[in-house]
């Protein structure tokens, strides 16, 4: 359609690739002005950097210190009297449950979410950017919509229907939307990195008489590695920190992920605590830290080519 | 092979290597619908089905208990006489308006300040980020209600500077600022996306603005601002609906309450409080439908006041 136009209208702005990097200086900066520039940047930056990761380590450190130094007279992050009794506290758990406990229900739940949502995702995305049917565009566009509806509307009839079923306080409702792509994010994700994989693959593929099937597992799965890594990041990651799920479905303690026991820390112990608690906010968060480190490539890239929300 | 009528008529009066395509045809349908059928599944029985019950939910009186009583618009317009329903909503309007667009400014400038070949600034788009994947968890409510407690370290580094406000948790007055700072404190996410965008402008507009003598202000006006308005769009959309649904962290600072004085009443919190804890299931789905209705015209006008500041570069890539 737009080639009805390009041809007389040359592009505006974009040079050529083989064009010098045009370097233009109109003050002509000396070295030195330079460099003040960039220690400016950097404190500036430095600057923010503290600020921003001030709650993050007055959190830490907090979880070192004894009751009476936290609410105290004490912004400051050091301690004489650092110890790990607060951890002590925080691992006894909540109600007759061990933290561990608490542990390892967020962790069936996380891992559950990213084994579902790859599974259901990963299908679903195949069928919207490499099969051609009739419904698609529309089928699509919906899916688009879902992206931006407030999932409250559907979270009282959702939560009837489990309970008729004799559901609540199991973990099924919690994963079955991850089991049928229910987080359209991640269908949008793949959908838009498999349209970027050539089409001469499968077309290839076709002509040695692959099937869909064929197609999908042996070419498609392997070359979307990075999407799969950043889908299962951020299942991994969502479901972690999902507290309205888990809040609205499950009643005992015994099957309380982390979010859930801290409330449950916070009602019981109400500010009488606070070395014990914000431990344990520290222990809940440790998985994703831990991701942040190791996956932060994977993580801030995908958030930038992806638009993904944190 | 079992092919439908109408293919068939089609293929008969076309040429002869039609009538494989078409069989090809049926072939890609029935995969299509075979390889949707997880996301379709879902999508009827998670979000249409649900979506109509709760839509005639919200004409009834149902408490989970004794069946649905259908009392027409009584909901609706009960919700508008009802204190705790309009205050919420002042809560929710109030932190979206104030709130989004601090968010975005912080993270437009910080994106500004870190769009430079320096080095370090891999690091810093890092640190930057890190808040927006912890910000909405529990653990950090608790931590933004422990710091920003009496004689928390936000009190004490107030007081310092002579400002002496007390603890915000306690103040109806305070706890706005204090959820608008937790939400621009997570203003990383759509910094790395306004980043991403701020790279794609390409540089000889700017020198070729230096060179006639346009100054930085100039240049943010007439270069930055429209060629990364498809990314304020996407970022200024996204956001606002997203800060229409904050529940966690509410909830959490509020001890499941919206207090002090209802002053963290958010619209989800108070739909959860109706539906959840009074069981008041039709009410609530009413509020759900109104949020959807006011989510959906909002995202209208977005879309529409869009054509006049939203410049799509002309050839997309």
């Amino acid at each position: 359609m737009t080639t009805m136009a390009t041809p007389t209208q040359p592009k505006p702005i974009k040079p050529a690739a083989h064009a010098p990097a045009p370097v233009y200086n109109p003050k002509s900066e000396s070295a030195g002005g330079k460099r003040a520039k960039s220690v400016i940047f950097h404190i500036l930056a430095l600057t923010l950097t503290g600020v921003v990761l001030y709650p993050a380590l007055w959190m830490i450190a907090s979880s070192f210190k004894p009751n009476s130094e936290i609410g105290g007279a004490n912004t400051s992050l050091w301690s004489e009297n650092f110890s790990f009794d607060n951890f002590v506290t925080a691992m006894d758990g909540i109600g007759g449950v061990s933290t561990l406990q608490f542990f390892t229900n967020s962790l069936v739940l996380a891992i559950g979410a990213v084994v579902g949502t790859i599974l259901s995702a990963s299908v679903s995305a195949y069928a919207f950017a490499r099969i051609k049917f009739p419904g698609r565009s529309v089928l699509f566009g919906m899916m688009i919509a879902t992206l931006l509806l407030p999932f409250h509307v559907v979270i009282i009839p959702q939560y009837i229907v489990f309970q008729q079923l004799g559901l609540v306080d199991t973990y099924i409702p919690l994963l079955i939307g991850k089991f049928l792509a229910a987080d359209a994010f991640f269908v949008f994700l793949m959908v838009q990195f498999m349209r970027n994989l050539p089409a001469e693959l499968d077309e290839a593929a076709r002509i040695d008489g692959a099937g869909h099937v064929r197609i999908f597992t042996s070419i498609m799965l392997p070359l979307m590695r990075p999407a799969l890594i950043s889908t299962s990041i951020f299942s991994f990651i969502w479901s972690w920190n999902d507290f309205l799920g888990p809040l609205l479905y499950l009643n005992t303690p015994e099957k309380y992920p982390l979010p859930l026991a801290l409330r449950l820390f916070v009602d019981q112990t109400q500010s009488s605590d606070y070395g014990a608690m914000i431990a344990m906010s520290v222990l809940a968060l440790l998985p994703v830290l831990i991701f942040f480190l190791v996956f932060q490539r994977y993580i801030v890239e995908g958030v930038s080519t992806q638009g993904l929300k944190g | 092979m079992t092919q439908s009528p109408t293919l068939n008529r089609r293929s008969t009066s076309s040429t002869p290597p039609l009538p494989r395509k078409s069989r090809q045809r049926g072939a890609d349908a029935r995969a299509g619908y075979t390889f949707l059928l997880p996301w379709l599944l879902g999508f009827i029985a998670l979000t249409v089905g649900p979506m109509i019950s709760s839509l005639y939910l919200s004409f009834t009186n149902y408490n989970l208990f004794d069946p649905p009583k259908w009392i027409g618009l009584d909901n609706y317009t009960t919700l508008f006489q009802d204190e705790r329903f309009l205050q919420s909503v002042g809560v929710t309007l109030s932190y979206v308006v104030f709130g989004t667009p601090l968010k975005l400014a912080a993270a437009l400038a910080v994106a500004m300040l870190l769009n430079s070949k320096r080095k370090g600034q891999g690091f810093y788009r890092s640190a930057f980020y890190a808040p927006s994947l912890i910000g909405a968890s529990v653990s950090i409510a608790i931590v933004w209600k422990a710091m920003f407690g009496d004689s928390g370290p936000v009190d004490q580094g107030l007081s310092f500077f002579g400002i002496n406000l007390g603890g915000w948790v306690g103040n109806p007055s305070m706890t706005m600022p204090m959820m608008i700072l937790l939400t621009v404190w997570q203003f990383g996410a759509p910094m790395v996306i306004f980043l991403a965008g701020l790279k794609q402008i390409p540089a000889d507009l700017y020198e070729a603005a230096s060179m006639d003598g346009a100054g930085p202000v100039r240049k943010f006006f007439n270069i930055t601002w429209p060629m990364l308005s498809p990314v304020i769009f996407f970022n200024l959309l996204m956001e606002t609906i997203h800060a229409f649904q904050i529940f966690a962290s509410a909830y959490i600072i509020s001890n499941g309450e919206g207090g002090p004085a209802g002053s963290t009443l958010f619209y989800t919190l108070y739909l959860y409080l109706r539906g959840f804890s009074d069981f008041r299931m039709g009410y609530a789905s009413a509020m759900a439908w109104l949020l959807v209705i006011v989510v959906g015209i909002i995202t209208l006008i977005f879309f529409k006041t869009s054509k006049s500041w939203v410049h799509y570069s002309g050839d997309a890539k």
